[in-house]
């Protein structure tokens, strides 16, 4: 038995940057490092868990959408233990929103050839949560989404998924699509070896044509949504800053009291 | 006047707040016509009708228990073509976004996700978003299909506007999708008697400060002297003091009280993620410096073991 596991990641612009738009009020990548996004760590972590303790012959490929340095985030991915990696790039990819991202996606895990998807919760940047939905619904299988445990056995994907008002346990046939969130257990760091294999781990390059993906079915032009003003938040007003000379509870007493929360 | 369908989140047929909130924005672009599903559907009109639902679209079905997400995209769509709506509504939950998305696909339509508002536009309903940790504030709308806008808790008030909500039975015929993700159990979260941490009008939250599970107690003391919600920081919850249900952050849940209390959280941009859109921000923490202070209303500077406690007795005593 052989199980294919693709891992869908993304290269964000980093959390910790000043993070702002461009002209075209897209996501500004250029003024600001990017990088793996940290909640895509963990599915490339839960891929190779399942990798390892797995008897059957196992592929961990990771697959990126975007720009050239998106190959960055295929590089990390690599040198914490994926097997090879996939980079679809094109410059009329700009500006494309999740339901065109979906698209790109649900038709490079088709050529790839998959068993399973594992991708993470969210992206960093965009915080959606809506693609690995979206791209169960384009491949039309199960989706085992948001999972906190995940284990795969005898072609059943089996998981935990603690909702808001419970926790719930689910179960699929492959092929599936899974997501798993930040509580599926610490990412590895990649090891100095890692690091040395993955520059001959190999990378293969698609643009859209390889994928038969109009030009039109894709991009800024042909999203699905238009952002209309991005507007940087006001600062908030300095508020009253106090130091507690033993009083500090009382005088925070008298401020809710002011506001009227008390 | 065009109708715009709501989606109702409800547990066993009680309306959860964000749905009531809903219906506010819902009647600012058109007359919501609400959907309701699974156990309990039918009893959810009463609230619905008393906060503007015009009509109520149910369906009970066992599917919608026993299987992930895709019953319930299959019955929104049926409601879609039932009715043309100007727009679809869904409340921002993690299974609400999964819901809305798949809908949006199988429509042909775009998606706006976590919406803090809604207005009435030319082109459609705009909406607007708090983004890149809340630093900015985009306006977008839908520009293809009927548009598919989740909403966050907290984004409008809770209004009464009673509308006749003549219940109606909704027909659903189920996917073949529909059985593909099965939920062998499921465990009702365990009810803590306070209010749910997106929803509550005052948040108390701890972090790193805190220091240690047992030491929440102080922390939950302040939250019920408040009527309010437990919140925690990632620190907090990686740390194992406190569950993660309760993390306010990027990878945790959003709020947007009307009070945020944080207490020993240094705030991060992880944690301001889930709390800058806060409408009032109070912090205690030992450290003058700490970023939360750039943040609050209202800061103090010292020892949260000092400094909560006597907060607390203090709300007790003024509210007697």
């Amino acid at each position: 038995m052989s199980l294919r596991i693709v891992v869908t990641v993304k290269y964000v612009p980093d959390a910790t940057g000043d993070r702002h738009f461009a002209d075209d009020l897209t996501v500004d990548r250029d003024d600001v490092d990017g990088l793996l996004s940290e909640l895509d760590e963990y599915a490339v972590e839960q891929a190779l868990q399942i990798s390892e303790n797995s008897d059957d012959d196992v592929e961990v490929t990771v697959l990126t959408v975007g720009p050239e340095d998106a190959k960055d985030a295929l590089r990390k991915a690599l040198s914490m233990g994926a097997d090879k990696a996939i980079h679809v790039e094109d410059d009329d990819l700009h500006g494309t929103d999740a339901i065109g991202t979906s698209l790109v996606l649900a038709k490079a895990v088709e050529k790839a050839g998959y068993d399973l998807v594992v991708s993470g919760m969210a992206s960093t940047d965009g915080t959606m949560g809506v693609v690995p939905a979206l791209l169960a619904e384009r491949l039309g299988v199960p989706q085992v989404t948001l999972l906190s445990e995940v284990s795969v056995e005898d072609g059943v994907v089996k998981g935990r998924r603690d909702g808001d008002s419970a926790t719930e346990q689910l179960e699929a046939s492959l092929p599936a699509v899974v997501s798993v969130t930040d509580q599926s257990g610490e990412a590895r760091y990649p090891s100095f070896k890692g690091i040395m294999a993955a520059k001959k781990k190999p990378v293969e390059s698609w643009d859209l044509s390889d994928l038969d993906i109009d030009e039109d079915e894709v991009g800024l032009e042909n999203a699905y949504t238009v952002v209309e003003s991005a507007a940087e938040r006001p600062a908030r007003t300095a508020g009253t800053i106090v130091k507690d000379e033993g009083e500090g509870g009382k005088q925070l007493a008298e401020f809710l009291a002011g506001q009227k929360f008390i | 006047m065009a109708e715009v369908l709501v989606y109702v989140d409800h547990v066993d047929g009680a309306v959860r707040k964000p749905t009531l909130e809903l219906l506010t924005l819902a009647r600012r672009v058109g007359e919501p016509v609400a959907v309701a599903l699974g156990n309990g559907a039918g009893d959810t009109a009463a609230a619905l009708a008393e906060h503007g639902a015009v009509k109520v679209l149910t369906h009970e079905a066992a599917e919608y228990g026993d299987y992930l997400v895709v019953p319930k995209v299959d019955a929104l769509q049926a409601a879609v073509a039932a009715v043309s709506p100007a727009a679809v509504l869904v409340p921002s939950s993690a299974e609400g976004k999964e819901i809305a998305a798949r809908l949006a696909l199988r429509l042909g339509s775009g998606i706006i996700t976590d919406a803090v508002d809604l207005e009435a536009g030319d082109e459609g309903p705009v909406a607007t978003q708090s983004v890149f940790a809340a630093a900015f504030t985009t306006k977008s709308r839908v520009s293809k299909g009927t548009p598919v806008i989740t909403v966050k808790p907290n984004s409008a008030a809770v209004e009464a506007a009673p509308a006749a909500g003549a219940v109606e039975a909704l027909s659903v015929t189920f996917s073949a999708a529909a059985t593909g993700t099965k939920v062998t159990s499921r465990t009702p979260r365990e009810s803590t008697g306070r209010p749910e941490l997106t929803e509550a009008a005052i948040v108390v939250s701890g972090g790193r400060g805190v220091n240690g599970a047992e030491n929440f107690a102080i922390i939950e003391a302040l939250a019920d002297s408040l009527g309010a919600a437990v919140g925690a920081s990632r620190a907090a919850v990686d740390a194992g003091w406190y569950p993660h249900t309760n993390q306010v952050g990027q990878t945790g849940k959003s709020v947007s009280p009307q009070l945020y209390i944080a207490s020993g959280i240094s705030g991060a941009i992880q944690h301001r993620a889930g709390m800058q859109t806060s409408k009032t921000i109070v912090a205690i923490n030992k450290d003058a410096e700490a970023p939360i202070f750039e943040l609050v209303d209202y800061g103090v500077v010292g020892d949260l073991f000092d400094v909560v406690p006597q907060l607390t007795e203090e709300v007790k005593t003024r509210k007697g």
